[in-house]
């Protein structure tokens, strides 16, 4: 309970800093619509291909997107060191790492509330009769792509050549993550759809693994 | 001061002589369970039936591989307790297995392709085996990339070290979830179900013994030019701050 006052408060503060500007939503937007649009010209999108491809290419599309807007996420701490003043503040240091885990998980659901409709009409695929199942794979994939993104965010911030480097750390490491959600989210486009236990599974475990490493872990990345 | 960075450096003398004598001693042994070990997997292994004599590779291609795990989970073990201890020792230990790591998946990644071509027809093929072993080789390149880009050594331990212990738990994830979703790799033959000749597993085994001792050989190397480094970056750092105007 000493973790969740301070992290709602945080949770809170990065909601708010960021719903003021509406920045990182719009470009993240903007971004998966452009990969997605440039990905058509790789095959032919029929719909019986979509219901092949889309998935991954949805994916793909949100992993590069998370890569480079996670990086704000502690790269604009330390404009100000605000970082220094969290730091200060007599809370555990892992809920700044946590608040920050989860704004960036609401920024990215956001963003594909927003994109999947668009998604399904320039991809010919039907999502509403699976929503309840995609929902559920939408949401453990971005928790994964959040968890990670964010403590290798707190990594990158700290060396040079950083908005490079986010990337490069968090894509290899996440590629068991990015294979069970593709596979999870094919399942679903399928006629007719299945959820897939075991993928799904796989990404629930990923998920609880690395929440669970980064609360062990996550406090030595505040450390100045 | 002056005493203290004199003291850091090793003695000459009588004993810095037999220490190098016993190195090269070891080194030569080394070198000679390798050519031992090369011999019988050229020679005294029997020619697989269906593969033929291409297979031999297999001796060095997949302990190559186990060697290779075992580096990294040295670079684990060593990851955790630099954060625990703070003793930068762990931290130079944990980066030249990583390094060795490396350099055996290096070896791993050239030798399945060679394999490959003659018996599957092609180079490559994005199989489980191939795929795992390529992603688990990014891992670690990252984490030696990482080690570049931070200067501060403190800093470059914590921040490596978290990195670590995240690509270590990344491992077993990277296995099942490529292995689950594709597998055209001929399946282990060791263990449970494996029907591996006695003959080819021990020496496959006198194989892996082999490239064990290369690796600790390589890893106390490593290690020490690690630890020279660190006396390096402190020497500098010192006469910096010595340079300063008061």
């Amino acid at each position: 309970m000493a973790l969740l006052r301070p992290t709602t408060i945080l949770l809170g503060k990065e909601l708010r800093s960021e719903f003021r500007t509406r920045e990182l939503l719009t470009t993240t937007w903007v971004f998966v619509l452009t990969v997605l649009v440039l990905f058509s010209f790789t095959f032919d999108p029929t719909q019986a291909e979509s219901r092949q491809f889309g998935s991954g290419l949805l994916w793909l599309a949100l992993l590069f997107a998370g890569s480079l807007m996670l990086h704000p996420s502690f790269a604009r701490e330390r404009v100000n060191d605000t970082l220094a003043a969290l730091r200060m503040a007599p809370i555990e240091p892992v809920s700044i790492i946590a608040s920050k885990i989860l704004a960036n998980l609401c920024f990215l659901l956001v963003a594909e509330i927003l994109l999947l409709p668009i998604f399904a009409v320039i991809y010919n695929l039907s999502l509403v009769p699976i929503l309840g199942p995609l929902a559920l794979v939408l949401l453990l994939g971005t928790l994964a792509l959040s968890t990670v993104g964010t403590v290798f965010s707190a990594i990158s911030s700290r060396a040079r050549m950083r908005e490079l480097l986010l990337p490069i750390l968090m894509l290899p490491l996440l590629a068991p993550a990015l294979i069970a959600s593709t596979e999870a989210t094919r399942g679903l486009l399928e006629d007719p759809p299945v959820l897939s236990l075991s993928w799904t599974g796989l990404l629930a475990a990923f998920d609880i693994i690395f929440l669970t490493v980064t609360w062990l872990f996550g406090e030595y990345l505040l450390e100045e | 001061m002056e005493q203290g960075t004199a003291s850091a450096v090793e003695p000459t003398g009588p004993g810095q002589r037999t220490g190098a004598g016993l190195h090269a001693a070891e080194t030569l042994g080394v070198a000679l369970l390798l050519g031992v070990a090369g011999y019988a997997a050229m020679f005294i292994a029997p020619t697989e039936r269906t593969m033929g004599v291409i297979q031999r590779i297999f001796y060095f291609h997949v302990t190559s591989a186990w060697t290779g795990f075992v580096a990294f989970l040295i670079t684990f073990v060593a990851s955790i307790a630099y954060l625990r201890s703070r003793n930068p020792k762990w931290d130079w230990l944990a980066v030249s297995a990583a390094e060795i790591g490396v350099a055996f998946f290096t070896v791993v990644l050239i030798t399945g392709p060679i394999w490959a071509r003659p018996v599957w027809g092609i180079w490559w093929t994005w199989d489980a085996r191939l795929t795992t072993s390529f992603v688990l080789w990014l891992l670690y390149v990252c984490y030696l990339l990482l080690r570049t880009l931070v200067d501060e050594p403190e800093r470059r331990a914590v921040l490596s070290a978290v990195l670590g212990i995240f690509s270590a738990f990344d491992i077993p994830f990277v296995y099942f979830s490529i292995r689950w979703f594709r597998t055209q790799h001929p399946q282990p033959v060791i263990g449970a179900g494996g029907s591996l000749d006695p003959r080819m597993r021990s020496v496959m085994l006198l194989c892996w013994a082999a490239l064990l001792a290369v690796m600790v050989l390589l890893l106390r190397q490593r290690y020490r030019m690690e630890m020279l480094r660190h006396e390096v970056e402190d020497l500098q750092t010192d006469s910096a701050r010595r340079g300063e105007p008061a």
